[in-house]
């Protein structure tokens, strides 16, 4: 075991002693108590997990640990010390670390430069990044975490930046790492693989941090969990005494009926047929390449994949919102390819995207004014190019009473709702025009778990009613529960197809690391395949 | 055309072009520092023309050239507190206030010129100074090492610029800065601390470019610089935020400028086309930039004022 990468400031001495507590830590922004009183605390040696859903406080209270908001109250003790951290400086200089949901990585430089970013160099003012390279190699070894020093950032796979995450932390030598949504963007391997690495840590008297809204993945790594909810803290329970049921349930507040799969329902026709599609990304690159497949009436077909592998080109291009570079796209026998989004509708596809504050709805407009958006040209709403407001409030009202859209009025601005709510809008308005195919991107992301289930319900039922339904997820369960078919995108292709019924997670998460389907030895080897693509 | 093909007339072109170049790259090199940290500064032309009525003011009152120089240094200096100020420590839109700043110069410097000077005189510029042995050899040096001090100090800060962006911790948070803001301040990397040091460099680096173009002409006048400070901007996407590039591009539109000079003094170039003749440094190297600059990309938060997300 290399010296340096074991206990810092000799935390290991009193495993049982907190060596960071957070007390009655306040923050209120206008309108909203984001962390009310919360207290918290971290063991050298610990997987101390944050639970709840998006909104609950976890991003920000590990923000003001970090020196990235000031709260109004509270107090943060470290190693028996009470301080002030007032910039990530000052949290770096208490042995604070923290990845990112988003990394923090700088594409153009090496990844030397990024590690030694802001540390004191051996050199002076020089960079002296040979010094850096060989400590970085030295701490890959020790950790499991192969990645090349003067590889540049822009080269490196997402798993790839993950790791030159960590060994930023480890390189600084922190006694306290928080992770704030590490495994949202990696495949079911790459989390392995991560968690193997976090335990690794932990056992050398690190006290890490990890913020999740995932059970499955809390319930696996973490000693201690805490739950959060509308900023406050519901409890602090042993991973030994938790139980899925029990932290959905602090979680939410009430209990959560566990989702079924949905009864397999009988498909019609193929509706939405897309043949060797070719799109480009924004960057030029070919981001989708030679996509075909069908998605039948009645059937809810679900891709998944890593994000980047062209699955937002492929909603967008299916849209009509971006021009494919060849292929074609039919919806009900219609071509669409390139004609754009209003001859989309018109052939009957409802589009809910991924970016749905910003695709999704206009925020500046009122509830009912984005419910109107698709049919504030027909008949009904509209005569001589004036909006009959009387019948439009009465079917804004319908909608908001039948997809249960929580909001104070049909005037409050878009903007004003929740998350859930914001995406059971657009789900309403979609699902009005009685759409032949419906492409919904990233479903339930970001959403609270009621609301998921409620928008899980609604697509079952439009299914039910023949709609031929296309959902692109990154989340691998969602996937797995909703869809009849699953296909898997990699680098811009579909690497292989999969019934959910009979395939397994890790078969997925296989082909979701770029191993076709059938490889012998993604069979037989799992862990060479995890080598060539390890966190 | 023949009489052009001469050692004598080549050796006083080429060297002419590189003192026409030197104004471009000292300030060039200047908005190359700034740039690279994420601050365009588009008000280059007018913190020189300030800096070159200090110089020639100070130059004018007291006949001492050096002193003259660190007027027009302070100059610049002084301008880029308020440049920084603005974009950012008040996080101003960058194109905007530049234009600001331009127009304070154009106008302040002629406002003293009118007030405190009156009658132009000219003032003594400093002579060239032949580099030892190298001033020696025949016609290169006569080219490139009899020029005046400034110029040996400009391209001497070529490879000093590129050494402190590629191989320093400072040049790695300057660059860090540049690219992604939000990645260096989570690192405990203080972006406005990195961005007002190399705008204070760069606008100093200016006020540099406006001695050097003063004691160039050896006398003031009204705009002066003819917008050199906006093609010292361009220069910078000519070269690619890159030292060496900017200095690729300061030279070319130096030599050439110096090229149009020669051919007009020898009749190559008729008198009623010399208007039209004189637009072609600018022309080629714009030119030259749809080529060039565009297979490079800019620094990813250039012109971004850098907020942590709330």
């Amino acid at each position: 075991m290399n010296a340096q990468a074991t206990a810092p400031g000799g935390a290991l001495d009193n495993p049982g002693v907190p060596i960071l507590e957070m007390r009655g830590i306040t923050k209120r922004f206008p309108g909203v108590v984001a962390n009310d009183h919360v207290d918290f605390d971290v063991r050298a040696g610990e997987v101390h997990t944050l639970f709840g859903e998006n909104g609950a406080g976890k991003s920000t209270l590990m923000r003001v640990l970090y020196g990235l908001y000031h709260p109004d109250e509270g107090e943060i003790w470290i190693g028996g010390q009470r301080v002030t951290i007032h910039s990530p400086a000052a949290a770096i200089h208490h042995g604070i670390g923290m990845i990112h949901q988003h990394f923090m990585l700088v594409d153009t430089l090496t990844v030397a430069e990024n590690v030694a970013l802001g540390t004191r160099s051996a050199r002076g003012p020089l960079t002296g990044l040979d010094v850096v390279s060989a400590r970085i190699r030295q701490l890959s070894e020790a950790y499991g975490l192969r990645v090349d020093p003067q590889a540049f950032v822009w080269q490196l796979s997402v798993g790839e930046r993950q790791r030159v995450e960590i060994i930023k932390a480890l390189y600084r030598d922190v006694a306290v790492l928080v992770l704030d949504e590490p495994t949202a963007v990696l495949t079911p391997q790459e989390v392995e693989d991560l968690f193997t690495v976090l335990r690794r840590m932990a056992r050398n008297g690190r006290a890490l941090v990890f913020i999740s809204h995932k059970v499955r993945e809390v319930l696996e790594l973490s000693d201690r969990i805490t739950v959060l909810r509308n900023g406050r803290v519901v409890g602090t329970l042993p991973a030994a005494k938790a139980t899925r049921a029990r932290l959905v349930e602090m979680m939410v507040g009430h209990q959560v009926a566990t989702e079924e799969p949905p009864p397999r329902g009988t498909t019609g026709e193929p509706t939405l047929l897309v043949r060797d599609l070719h799109v480009r990304s924004d960057r030029g690159t070919e981001a989708v390449r030679g996509v075909s497949f069908d998605v039948r009436a009645g059937e809810l077909v679900g891709i998944a994949g890593v994000a980047g592998n062209g699955q937002r080109e492929l909603a967008e291009a299916i849209a009509g919102l971006r021009t494919p570079v060849a292929g074609s796209i039919t919806v009900g026998g219609i071509e669409l390819g390139g004609r754009g989004p209003a001859a989309a509708r018109a052939a009957g596809l409802g589009y809910v995207p991924e970016e749905r504050m910003r695709d999704g709805v206009v925020t500046e407009f009122s509830v009912a004014d984005n419910l109107l958006l698709v049919d504030y040209r027909s008949r009904a709403y509209a005569r001589f190019g004036f909006l009959r407001r009387g019948a439009i409030r009465r079917h804004c009202q319908e909608l908001v009473d039948a997809f249960n859209v929580k909001t104070p009025s049909l005037e409050t601005p878009a903007r004003n709702l929740s998350g859930g709510n914001i995406q059971k809008l657009i789900m309403a308005r979609e699902l009005s025009a009685h759409p032949r195919v419906l492409l919904v991107a990233q479903p339930t992301r970001g959403i609270d778990v009621s609301a998921s289930l409620y928008i899980h319900q609604r697509l079952i039922a439009q299914r039910e009613d023949g709609t031929a339904i296309l959902i692109i997820s990154e989340d691998l369960d969602e996937i797995m529960t909703l869809s009849d078919r699953i296909l898997v995108m990699y680098e811009g292709t579909i690497i292989g197809a999969a019934d959910p019924r009979t395939t397994s997670r890790e078969e997925i998460g296989m082909m979701m690391a770029g191993v076709h389907p059938g490889t012998p030895s993604a069979a037989t080897q799992p862990s060479a395949v995890a080598g060539a693509s390890p966190i | 055309m023949s009489q052009f093909f001469t050692a004598a007339v080549l050796t006083s072109t080429v060297a002419a072009g590189i003192a026409l170049a030197t104004p471009f790259l000292l300030a060039a090199l200047g908005e190359t520092l700034g740039q690279r940290s994420g601050v365009i500064n588009l008000g280059v032309d007018g913190i020189m023309l300030l800096a070159a009525f200090a110089t020639y003011y100070v130059a004018l009152r007291t006949d001492d050239v050096l002193l003259a120089i660190l007027a027009g240094m302070g100059t610049g200096l002084l301008m880029g507190v308020v440049t920084a100020a603005v974009s950012v420590t008040l996080k101003a839109e960058q194109g905007i206030s530049g234009i600001g700043v331009y127009l304070f110069g154009l106008g302040f410097s002629d406002l003293l010129f009118q007030k405190l000077v009156g009658t132009p005189l000219p003032i003594t510029t400093p002579p060239q100074v032949g580099i030892p042995l190298l001033d020696q050899i025949p016609v290169l040096g006569g080219m490139f090492f009899d020029q005046s001090p400034l110029v040996y100090l400009a391209f001497l800060l070529v490879p000093v610029v590129a050494f402190v962006l590629n191989h320093t911790t400072y040049g790695l948070k300057i660059r860090a800065a540049g690219e992604n803001p939000a990645a260096a301040d989570s690192l405990g990397v203080s972006v406005a601390r990195i961005r007002w040091s190399t705008v204070l460099l760069g606008c100093t680096f200016a006020g540099l470019a406006g001695a050097s173009l003063l004691l160039y002409d050896g006398i003031f006048q009204v705009n002066l610089t003819q917008s050199e400070g906006f093609i010292a901007v361009a220069l910078v996407y000519f070269g690619a935020w890159r030292p060496s590039g900017v200095m690729a591009g300061s030279l070319l539109y130096g030599l050439v400028g110096a090229i149009i000079l020669t051919w007009k003094s020898l009749g190559i170039i008729p008198l009623s086309g010399s208007d039209l003749a004189a637009t072609a440094p600018a022309v080629i190297t714009v030119l030259a930039l749809l080529f060039v600059a565009r297979r490079f990309r800019q620094p990813a938060a250039l012109g971004k004022p850098y907020e942590r997300e709330a």
